[in-house]
């Protein structure tokens, strides 16, 4: 296999687009990708999408893209596992570069939600539960999540006050992302006065629906000294697993298994171990989220996610940042796009490019991305070179 | 949702029929062709007790559309005597008295109709288990 190198990405302050398509999301993200590569000659073209034909009508994205794109003829293909559709894509793009496929692809993720009604998104969401068992009963996600947070809080005393940590934590990255969607802070107490959703969840523990698209470029590292004079990075590690698609079939629903050996599996191929890895972006669609797969990765033992939390063990100037960029909470989930700007912000991170919410000594970085809850996982390592 | 689909789920939603498998004889709910802890592809076809503890669950405020007029409605994992774990809705009782650890017992209901015209879904849900 043949090393690769992250030479571009693109992003887009996200939002409710509703003056933009999802054609239009699709080639602003991958133009703002090609002007921070210095390149538009491409291979390939891999896109991350879970819902467009549910949420916009639009399916064959694979060939959308590359038509409007203005790159009649490349080859495209889309790669679907719900909300951790955009990491599949890179993932897909790192094999077809390592394997010598081919020598610049651009992985690009994209979700347009804001096109259809509230109960329509949580519908297409829904899809990626188990429909025959889970969501004919009228569960939604906020309710299979909240099931988890119950479990964790009664098994082992998580508490309100932390969950809400995790979104006000990440209210205070993302204060300071020029792409985020909700770019203000939030105090706890903000989060525990919030509505109620699904107890015990409420309104602000819940990422938000999101118009948005995100792009990376990949290419062998040995090519990368051609594209623009940025910090080198590169994508060591990658893991992929998965998981019972219900989540009631799991032996022990608090132990996200996908996340655990997906991280196992990326940080092996990196030759790395948690302790090594500066910060990380991780799939926080619901606050207890985060704190479950700060578990699983192993950044701290079972039970103590929330106590570290409250503690600031991951706040930006802490000693592991988790989501600097803000997470899904602030900077918003357009959920196939999501993976595919954990990237981009793990690159601005190692670039030295984050700005006001830089990660000091960033060298090593891990992004960790979710489908449905927690039955796919798929984690990347990137280092600075 | 189509006819088919939900007519081709009625022997678990209607009789809560379940796969033991004759390899391990673990139950599956739902069967399956393959059963996850063995490979096992050979399975006698059982029918679960309904009766089991309740897990974890959620009390529904916001509801997918279909059930807007039942909120706030309790949705929870219940571990059957079994060996089974299903997820299904609490009623029968206020939600907001629900612990984990209550025993509960299926109760065969509507769970959902398809508007004004369509079909109506029946299905198990779970209620207090009080012994009668
Ligand atoms: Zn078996």
């Amino acid at each position: 296999m043949r090393d690769v190198a992250i030479v571009g990405v693109g992003l887009m302050k996200w939002g409710e687009l509703w003056e933009k398509s999802i054609r239009d999301l699709c080639v602003e993200a991958a133009l703002s990708c090609f002007e921070d590569a210095g390149n538009d000659k491409i291979d390939s073209i891999v896109v991350g999408t879970m819902a467009s034909g549910l949420l916009t009508g639009q399916e064959h994205m694979a060939n959308m893209v590359p038509d409007y794109l203005g790159k009649k003829h490349v080859p495209a293909m889309r790669v679907e596992s719900a909300c951790c559709s955009g990491s599949q894509a890179v993932r897909t793009a790192f094999m077809e570069v390592a394997s010598g496929m081919s020598d610049c692809v651009l992985a690009l993720g994209v979700e347009k939600m804001t096109d259809v009604s509230g109960n329509d998104a949580t519908y297409a969401l829904a899809t990626a539960s188990d429909q025959e068992f889970e969501a004919f009963h009228g569960v939604t996600f906020p309710g299979l999540y909240a099931m988890m947070a119950r479990k964790h809080m009664e098994q082992y005393g998580t508490t309100r006050e932390q969950l809400a940590e995790v979104s006000s934590k990440n209210h205070r990255n993302g204060s300071l992302n020029p792409h985020a969607q909700y770019p203000f802070p939030m105090t706890r107490e903000q989060v525990m006065n919030s509505t109620l959703v699904a107890d015990p969840l409420r309104l602000m523990d819940c990422s938000p629906i999101t118009d948005g698209a995100a792009a990376v470029l990949l290419v062998p590292a040995t090519d990368a000294k051609k594209y623009k004079k940025h910090g080198m990075v590169v994508i060591s590690g990658v893991g992929h697993a998965t998981d019972t698609i219900a989540l009631c079939q799991r032996k022990d629903m608090l132990k996200m298994e996908a996340v655990t050996l997906a991280a196992k599996a990326a940080l092996k191929m990196a030759g790395k171990t948690i302790k090594d890895v500066n910060f990380a972006e991780v799939h926080d669609c619901f606050t207890i989220a985060e704190i479950m797969i700060m578990e699983a990765l192993g950044i701290v033992k079972p039970g103590q996610g929330g106590p570290a939390t409250l503690k600031g063990l991951t706040a930006l100037e802490g000693k592991f940042p988790v989501n600097p960029s803000g997470g899904l909470k602030s900077k918003g989930h357009p959920v196939g796009a999501t993976g595919v700007a954990q990237i981009c912000e793990a690159v601005y991170q190692l670039r030295g490019e984050a700005g006001k919410r830089q990660v000091k000594n960033a060298k090593v970085g891990l992004t960790q991305n979710m489908g449905g809850t927690g039955g796919t996982s798929v984690v990347h390592i990137l280092e600075a070179k | 949702m189509s006819i088919p689909r939900h007519w081709r789920e009625i022997p678990r939603r209607y009789r809560l029929e379940a796969g033991k498998c004759k390899k391990c004889k673990v139950i599956n709910f739902p069967s399956r062709l393959v059963c996850p802890e063995c490979g096992g592809k050979t399975f006698e076809t059982v029918k679960l007790s309904g009766k089991g503890k309740l897990d974890t669950f959620t009390i529904i405020r916001v509801a997918p559309e279909g059930f807007g007029d039942e909120v706030p409605y309790a949705v929870g994992i219940i571990d059957l005597k079994d060996g089974v774990r299903l997820m299904a809705q609490i009623t029968d009782c206020d939600p907001t008295t629900l612990k984990t650890g209550d025993k509960l017992v299926a109760k065969f209901r509507k769970v959902q109709e398809d508007g004004k015209n369509g079909i109506i879904k029946y299905g198990y849900k779970f209620v207090p288990d009080v012994g009668v």
